[in-house]
């Protein structure tokens, strides 16, 4: 192996964990908010009158739903994972823990995005 | 119309406005540790930091070591901390902290090699590590006698504002991940090598790739964004450093799933 | 020549001897736009926060009428409210600041000519608006 593909190998992973930083910052922007709005407070404090259990099935089963909803939960996650991560490195100065703190951060949103991919298949 | 050089070698002993100067020390030969020294100088409307500098060692005390050349925001020698921010000394007013005291410092997250004097080499490594010449594939080299390669306007404008760089190294003093990490690259380095990949002359961009694309290149950068805000020049090296991560982005992708020899 | 005074015995003459100045654990407490980097940084906790609020509303719904009811009387609690109030104010900080320094980190160019960083943010915003719009109508409309 050359030491341009060593080179390569070492860095492989920063551009594409940018990547869905980058993706991941953009849909959470775009839908969070509303989202945590009405499930968080408008509906729990009643400002707004919850959906019924059926209308949320009725949206949630439709295939484009689930889909979706596992990619907004992938890129969220991959999102904080990734933004945590330097801040971690740059706030507190642990980068020399960057062994534990990847494994903590990528393998949290891996694990948070097979859990997403659970729950939105098993809605009936 | 007075002469602002004959007007500041008159006697300045008729301002009455003075303002008190408190300016780091280290002298390695008798401390360990920096110390502070605080001096009076005259405070004149027209007086910049500088001129302060320059008034403290020529009435005050001669053995005050530090940096300027230019005195007009072009050299970049001027770069110090004053009140806690990096500036160009030669380009702010004294005035502007009356009335005082103005805490001036060495450039933050930089060697300090005596007094406001601060090591440059890591930096100018750096500069030089990106390139920052045109690179031509040597094969496509047109003769000499062809004449130059020609640009218009729309695509000098492309690159032209980070050409603006006058390595005043301030960006490197207010970035906190240059500061925490004095092996990444920086901003002033990642937003010279978009001026020469921005070229429509240069064919240079996939061998710079391969230093920015290192751990410590630009994927170490955050977006602070305060290498902008200090800029003296206008240069916006987070705009720079942005746009070539997507940039450099998709070629590492590309070569991922496109080999070598396909491309 | 001029000797030097040296008054330190561990200083050799000429040779130089840097001071390298360590960066505080805290520097991010020194300048206001720091500490505002940092907010905006740790905003990210509370997207991840969301993700898991939600699929907990997922996972209720899933489980039946009775759990989504339990699910929002526990949503209702305290506790969960409070968290809940900040993690929305700093969803939209995470918004804003990522729709303002989008013009940063895009230069677009249409017909020639590059795009304004006014238009890039505007644009930004308006997709914001009708994204929102969207959900609410498909989640607030009756029927």
């Amino acid at each position: 192996m050359t030491r341009k593909d060593d080179a390569m190998a070492r860095r492989s992973f920063e551009p594409i964990l940018w990547i869905l930083f980058s993706a991941g910052g953009v849909l959470s922007a775009l839908l969070l908010p509303v989202l945590l709005f009405l499930f968080g407070l408008a509906f729990p404090l009643g400002w707004l009158t919850a959906p019924s259990h059926e209308r949320l099935l009725v949206l949630l089963s439709h295939p484009l739903a689930r889909i979706g909803g596992v990619i907004l939960c992938l890129l969220s996650l991959f999102h904080w994972a990734h933004r945590f991560r330097y801040t971690l490195y740059d706030g507190l100065q642990i980068k020399h823990l960057h062994d534990t703190i990847n494994t903590l951060c990528y393998g949290g949103a891996i694990a948070g995005s097979l859990w997403a991919a659970y729950v939105l298949w098993r809605i009936p | 119309m007075r002469d602002r050089i004959t007007a500041q070698s008159r006697s300045t002993d008729h301002i009455t406005d003075h303002i008190t100067l408190q300016v780091t020390r280290y002298r390695p030969e008798i401390e360990r540790e920096t110390t502070m020294q605080t001096y009076e100088v005259p405070c004149p409307k027209d007086w910049v930091i500088l001129d302060g500098l320059n008034y403290v060692k020529d009435r005050i005390d001669g053995t005050l070591s530090y940096r300027w050349s230019c005195r007009m925001g072009i050299c970049g020698s001027c770069g110090m901390t004053v009140n806690g921010e990096p500036k160009l000394t030669c380009a702010t007013f004294l005035s502007e902290y009356a009335p005082g005291p103005v805490r001036i410092e060495p450039l933050r997250h930089f060697p300090i090699v005596r007094d406001l004097v601060v090591e440059i080499g890591d930096f100018m490594r750096k500069l030089t590590s990106v390139k920052p010449w045109i690179i031509r594939d040597r094969e496509r080299e047109k003769p000499l006698s062809d004449g130059e390669y020609l640009q218009t306007p729309d695509e000098m404008h492309e690159y032209k504002q980070f050409s603006m760089c006058i390595n005043c190294m301030l960006c490197y003093s207010a970035c906190p991940i240059y500061g925490l990490e004095p092996s990444f690259i920086g901003p002033a380095a990642i937003a010279l090598a978009q001026r020469y990949n921005l070229d429509t002359r240069d064919q240079g961009a996939e061998e710079r790739l391969a230093v920015l694309s290192e751990h410590a290149g630009i994927w170490g950068c955050t977006f602070v964004g305060e290498c902008t805000k200090v800029c003296p020049k206008n240069v916006d090296p987070a705009g720079a450093i942005q746009r070539y991560k997507l940039q450099a982005a998709v070629e590492s992708l590309k070569s991922y799933f496109m080999p070598r020899g396909s491309r | 020549m001029i000797e030097p005074r040296i008054e330190h015995p561990a200083y050799t003459l000429h040779h130089p001897r840097w001071l390298r100045q360590h960066v505080s654990t805290y520097w991010w407490l020194s300048k206001p736009s720091y500490l505002a980097f940092i907010l905006r940084e740790i905003s990210s906790v509370f997207v991840a926060w969301t993700i898991v609020y939600l699929l907990l509303a997922a996972g209720a719904v899933s489980q039946g009428a009775v759990a989504y009811a339990d699910f929002l009387d526990w949503s209702s609690a305290p506790a969960v409210l409070t968290l809940n109030v900040i993690s929305v104010g700093f969803l939209v900080f995470h918004a804003v600041t990522w729709f303002n320094l989008a013009p940063q980190a895009m230069v677009i160019h249409a017909g020639g000519r590059r795009v304004p960083g006014a238009v890039i943010a505007a644009s930004n915003y308006a997709a914001w608006a009708i994204a929102t719009a969207l959900i609410a109508w498909l989640l607030l409309r009756r029927g």
